[in-house]
């Protein structure tokens, strides 16, 4: 029985978020789109599941919801703060630098959502990625103290993927 | 004051935000002068400018009456595929040397965008005789 389960839903998830999306596309919420949308969610997981070996274990969903809202206000004020230097601090006077933040996180989906959480935050863009994966090379737009930065990444998103990736 | 007036000022208001942060991106994108400073700018259009934009389109709709929420499609598929844009351009950046060299990671060899294979480098070598 488990092994049906997961042959036909290698990820529940995935499943789950193609039947949204698909509902979403309709523009309207009715039973045969919600059921079309099913069927099309445990269709192509279950083609492409080649592509993804491992289901990524222990992920929290609701500690994910709480993270998404903190990013969200995080996009939001250094948004503000980072139109503010555009417009303010002229180029000879900026302080761009390269600051490298050491990896806890070893599942490619938490490093993944971590180095997008940097690009998508204003003012600090997620560049590579270390040969074997310990290090996120990341490229700050203005900044007095570079340690500051790395410190703020590690509290702020790292410890909590952290938790939410176990 | 009716529901409608409302609605009308606040896809104003919406349009006026998302208006002026792309404007505020665009600005960045001439002013600064390094490759790697200037990417900076796209990733606030593609995040609170068009975010705003669209905010302004989904209260269009429900100004109208039809409801519309096509526009969170959009916004998740951007808040995506953005950061990925965005590391292919840093990558091709620091491959080209096109600006500061990164400094040397701590516990590993190099970054992965400077990693040559060495049979390949040998190869390179070998290959004008």
């Amino acid at each position: 029985m488990a092994r049906a389960y997961h042959w036909l839903l290698p990820h529940p998830f995935l499943t789950l978020l193609l039947a949204a999306v698909w509902v979403l596309l309709q523009n309207q919420v009715s039973a045969g789109m919600v059921v079309f949308g099913i069927i099309l969610g445990i269709i192509i997981p279950r083609m492409t599941s080649i592509w993804w070996p491992d289901t990524p274990q222990g992920f929290r969903l609701g500690k994910m919801m709480s993270y998404t809202v903190i990013v969200m206000w995080d996009i939001l004020v250094a948004n503000v703060q980072v139109a503010w230097i555009v417009l303010t601090v002229p180029n000879s006077k900026l302080k761009p630098a390269w600051v490298v933040v050491p990896l806890e996180l070893r599942q490619p989906e938490a490093i993944t959502v971590l180095a997008g959480t940097i690009t998508l935050t204003p003012g600090t863009v997620s560049a590579d990625l270390s040969d074997e994966g310990h290090s996120l090379l990341v490229h700050v737009l203005h900044t007095d103290d570079p340690d500051g930065v790395v410190d703020e990444i590690n509290t702020r998103y790292q410890d909590r993927l952290k938790e939410i990736f176990q | 004051m009716s529901i409608e007036m409302i609605g009308t000022y606040a896809v104003a208001l919406f349009l006026l935000i998302g208006s002026g942060f792309v404007a505020v991106g665009v600005i960045g994108l001439l002013k600064f002068n390094d490759s790697m400073t200037r990417l900076h700018a796209p990733t606030k259009v593609g995040t609170v400018g068009i975010g705003a934009l669209l905010l302004a389109s989904i209260g269009h709709s429900f100004v109208l009456g039809e409801t519309s929420i096509h526009e969170l499609l959009i916004m998740a598929f951007l808040f995506v595929t953005a950061p990925i844009s965005a590391n292919f351009i840093a990558k091709v950046n620091i491959h080209r040397r096109s600006c500061d060299t990164p400094p040397e990671p701590p516990r590993d060899d190099t970054w992965s965008t400077l990693n040559v294979p060495e049979d390949a480098s040998a190869a390179d070598k070998s290959a004008p005789s």
